[in-house]
């Protein structure tokens, strides 16, 4: 698995293999209800993670580790580079012209920030959902699909198998299955993120990123996606930048403070929201500024 | 009464210049429409008297073969058979779009996905220059590069439809292009992410979400293409051989509608039949252009719809 990224075999037979590997892995799962990861086990990592645009310096130096099946919010106020630095994780930076990266990304073990890195391969395996749902304009089904059609599966059985299993993933199915093949542009907002989370999660991603996934959500499907969230752990590591305290406080394991591209403080969310050992942090969970 | 300042109203300075910029602006609106009801109705008028006034059968011209205006009573005449210029208009509208719309959707996938910058940079004066050209200098152009080409290479005069068909197809070239570029830029960029973040290549998002998202604005971009090769009249002209008859191939000299209007008119007396006829033939173009434009927004309506 540590090579597969550096040196990866013609990508269908690959995918085909994580495939039956994924579905091996689910059965073995579910016989052993779920056992949670060995405490400590680091999904990713960076070490000294430094993001450029042009001349602004975005990111200084971050290092962080993310631990398996755990959800870690990035809180900060806006522009401290909290999103930038999730972008980072999976080379989604790459996509903007003046954007430049330094440090390391260790996913594995290998860094995923060197240049011969098959960035599709690691977007595959670090999947992402944004503020504003995406979906694209093509029926639910066909939403959910799109990448593992792409990834090389065929079959129209596996297809189905793959959409169902996803959509009750992101907790949609019993609201959709009626009207897979209608426009995924008539469901509503919180309906629309649930599908973006269920289009990433068709391709077994191990890592999930969200950027404000609830923020253009209203409370009861808010409270949905954090539903979501925790049930999405057991098997996911989530990482979640929130503007939202109570939601930090509510759904995360262990939170990270950023302040102007720097990473002020990181620990366990119940730390960082009750004795924070800086007083930035302090004045930023306690609603002084931000 | 008492005038309260806040009831001046209408009185003042300010509500002068209102009602001034409201009389400047309806006025303008008031010429466009003149112009246009002036143009639809005298076109209407005198290309129908062809068929009212002069008694010009209806089908004889529209399906008719022969082209002989001047042919004498006796000798059976005159006939008004324009078909081969409607099919010639076709022809050439038709292989011109084949041609230019996938050069032209190429281009601007270039311009706005593979090479944003600089591809942007080098072809986006370039087309500029490519809309600006005077179509007598395409014209000349091709009367002096392709039509010898031809005639060296594929046989005949040169002068033809193919020779029409591709000087038409590098002028509608940049409208095809600069309408693509816009329908792939209006793609909005968290379509293009979300792909991307899913692990999918350029080549896969490009094929997969932008074309689909774009294939209306794609239609949009060829229509109004076709609408600018159907109505071009002066290049075609010195280019395509100007024959009557019925093209049988490509390479055969041929007419379209606009040649034939601009070959003529100098020829006619205006309130003959012959003149009543070249404005039959611009009522054909006008009412082929109206059906350009309609479909164009029947497409816009569409894809907003689909898009929704």
């Amino acid at each position: 698995m540590t090579d597969s990224l550096t040196s990866a075999p013609p990508r269908p037979v690959w995918v085909v293999d994580r495939w039956s590997e994924t579905r091996a892995l689910e059965e073995a799962e579910d016989r052993a209800v779920s056992q949670p990861a060995a405490e400590g086990a680091v999904a990713i990592e960076t070490r000294s993670l430094n993001v450029y645009y042009g001349d602004v310096h975005a990111i200084k130096d971050v290092s962080l580790k993310f631990y398996r099946h755990e959800i870690t919010a990035l809180i900060g106020p806006s522009g401290c580079g909290k999103s930038t630095y999730l972008r980072s994780l999976n080379r989604m930076n790459d996509t903007i012209p003046t954007a430049r990266t330094t440090g390391q990304i260790l996913l594995d073990g290998v860094d995923v920030g060197r240049p011969d890195v098959d960035v599709w391969a690691l977007r595959k395996r670090v999947g992402m959902v944004w503020q504003r749902p995406n979906p694209f304009n093509k029926s639910i089904y066909e939403n959910v699909a799109f990448a593992p059609r792409f990834h090389g599966v065929r079959k129209k059985k596996d297809l189905d198998e793959i959409v169902e299993r996803s959509l009750r993933a992101a907790a949609l199915w019993d609201e959709v299955k009626d009207r897979l093949h209608e426009s995924a542009l008539g469901l509503s907002g919180g309906q629309q993120q649930r599908l973006v989370i269920a289009r990433a999660l068709a391709v077994e991603p191990e890592i999930l990123l969200l950027d404000e996934p609830a923020s253009s959500l209203d409370p009861v499907s808010t409270a949905k996606i954090e539903e979501l969230l925790f049930e999405l752990k057991k098997r996911y590591t989530i990482i979640i930048v929130t503007h939202n305290m109570q939601q930090a406080a509510r759904i995360s394991d262990r939170t990270a403070f950023f302040l102007n591209g720097e990473l002020i403080e990181y620990a366990d969310t119940k730390t960082i929201f009750t004795r924070p050992s800086r007083k930035e942090t302090e004045d930023y969970v306690s609603g002084r500024f931000g | 009464m008492e005038a309260h300042p806040l009831i001046a109203g209408r009185r003042t300075r300010e509500g002068f210049r209102d009602r001034l910029g409201y009389a400047a602006t309806l006025l303008s609106v008031a010429v466009i429409l003149v112009a246009v009801a002036a143009i639809y109705l005298f076109v209407f008028s005198r290309g129908l008297a062809t068929f009212f006034v002069n008694h010009v059968n209806v089908l004889d011209f529209l399906f008719g073969t022969e082209w002989r205006p001047t042919l004498t009573e006796s000798e059976g005449g005159p006939k008004f058979g324009v078909l081969p210029f409607i099919v010639g208009s076709f022809i050439v509208t038709f292989f011109s779009a084949l041609i230019a719309g996938p050069i032209g959707i190429g281009a601007a996938i270039f311009m706005t996905e593979i090479a944003p910058s600089w591809g942007r940079k080098l072809m986006q004066p370039v087309i500029e220059i490519l809309v600006g050209i005077p179509s007598v200098v395409y014209g000349f152009t091709g009367l002096t590069l392709i039509v010898p080409f031809l005639r060296e290479h594929a046989g005949g005069l040169g002068f033809g439809l193919l020779a029409g068909i591709l000087v038409l197809a590098v002028m509608i070239l940049p409208t095809v292009t600069s309408i693509s570029v816009d329908a792939l830029s209006a793609v909005p960029p968290e379509i293009k992410a979300g792909s991307y973040a899913l692990g999918a290549t350029r080549w896969q998002t490009i094929w997969r979400i932008l074309m689909r998202a774009s294939a209306p604005g794609f239609v949009t971009a060829v229509i109004f293409g076709m609408a600018r090769a159907f109505g071009e009249a002066l290049a075609v002209q010195m280019v395509i051989g100007n024959g009557k008859n019925m093209p049988t191939s490509l390479l055969e000299p041929a007419s379209t509608i606009t040649t034939v209007i601009t070959m003529n008119m100098g020829n006619t007396v205006a309130g003959s039949v012959e003149n009543n006829v070249l404005w039959s033939l611009a009522l054909l173009l006008l009412l082929m252009s109206t059906v350009f434009i309609f479909a164009v927004r029947w497409v816009g309506r569409r894809g907003r719809l689909m898009s929704r």
